[in-house]
């Protein structure tokens, strides 16, 4: 901890508050993901891990690593920036997923026709995955 | 002064964030269906990939950001691989 002994107070402060509300946030994601009820509301839990949760401990990581080196170290916002474009890629996946999962099994509160958009492409190119069944 | 609040602070993320990954395992191991188990590797590796950048910044090191990044790729594309074998392993083609 040599580097953390010559920061200045206010960038150790900052970063160590960062720090926490990022594991905080991550915290309080994973006891909503333990604790609702039903899927389609756990698939909302995790991404507030995957937003501020990663954002608050990367911007804690640049600020500690621009302040220590002398020189800006941006290349933390690469990690931001791939989790703020793939998080909700994962979600869709899996709620997608999820929701063909129901209907083929016929569970009770899903919503029971698929909705009604090109459903014409897919039958041309041969995908069956759309259709009613 | 700093070094010791950046070291107490950074102790106490990362016990923090081990106990999310518990409440997340749990879930994992008990969850009702297959796309919760999926949803909580999901969470699991975002997790240990902020692990990884605490202990970047406990270390002072760039190796850990390197590790955290290749964790962010490789966990998208499992998870994505994971939920399109939800989608169509149930299907009988």
């Amino acid at each position: 901890m040599t580097a953390a002994e010559d920061m200045p107070l206010w960038a150790a402060i900052i970063v160590s508050a960062l720090v926490v509300i990022g594991a905080l946030l991550a915290l309080v994601g994973a006891i909503g993901f333990l604790r609702f009820r039903t899927f389609y509301e756990r698939l909302h839990a995790p991404a507030i891990a995957a937003s501020w949760g990663a954002g608050a401990i990367v911007i804690a990581s640049m600020l500690y690593f621009t302040v220590s080196g002398g020189r800006p170290v941006v290349h933390e916002l690469l990690i931001g920036l791939f989790i703020t474009l793939t998080t909700p890629v994962t979600a869709m996946l899996l709620g997608r997923a999820a929701l063909h999962r129901d209907r083929a099994e016929g569970n009770a509160g899903i919503p029971s026709d698929p909705i009604p958009y090109p459903v014409l492409d897919d039958k041309a190119k041969g995908d069956s995955r759309n259709t009613a069944p | 002064m700093s070094g010791v609040i950046l070291y107490w602070s950074i102790l106490s993320a990362q016990f923090i964030l081990v106990l999310t990954m518990a409440l997340v395992l749990y879930r994992v191991f008990r969850g009702p269906r297959a796309q919760d188990r999926v949803l909580g590797l999901d969470t699991l590796y975002v997790t240990a990939m902020l692990i990884l950048l605490t202990f970047g910044i406990e270390t002072g090191r760039d190796v850990y950001f390197e590790a955290a990044l290749i964790i962010g790729l490789l966990g998208f594309v499992s998870t994505a691989a994971l939920a399109k074998f939800i989608m169509r392993g149930e299907v009988i083609e």
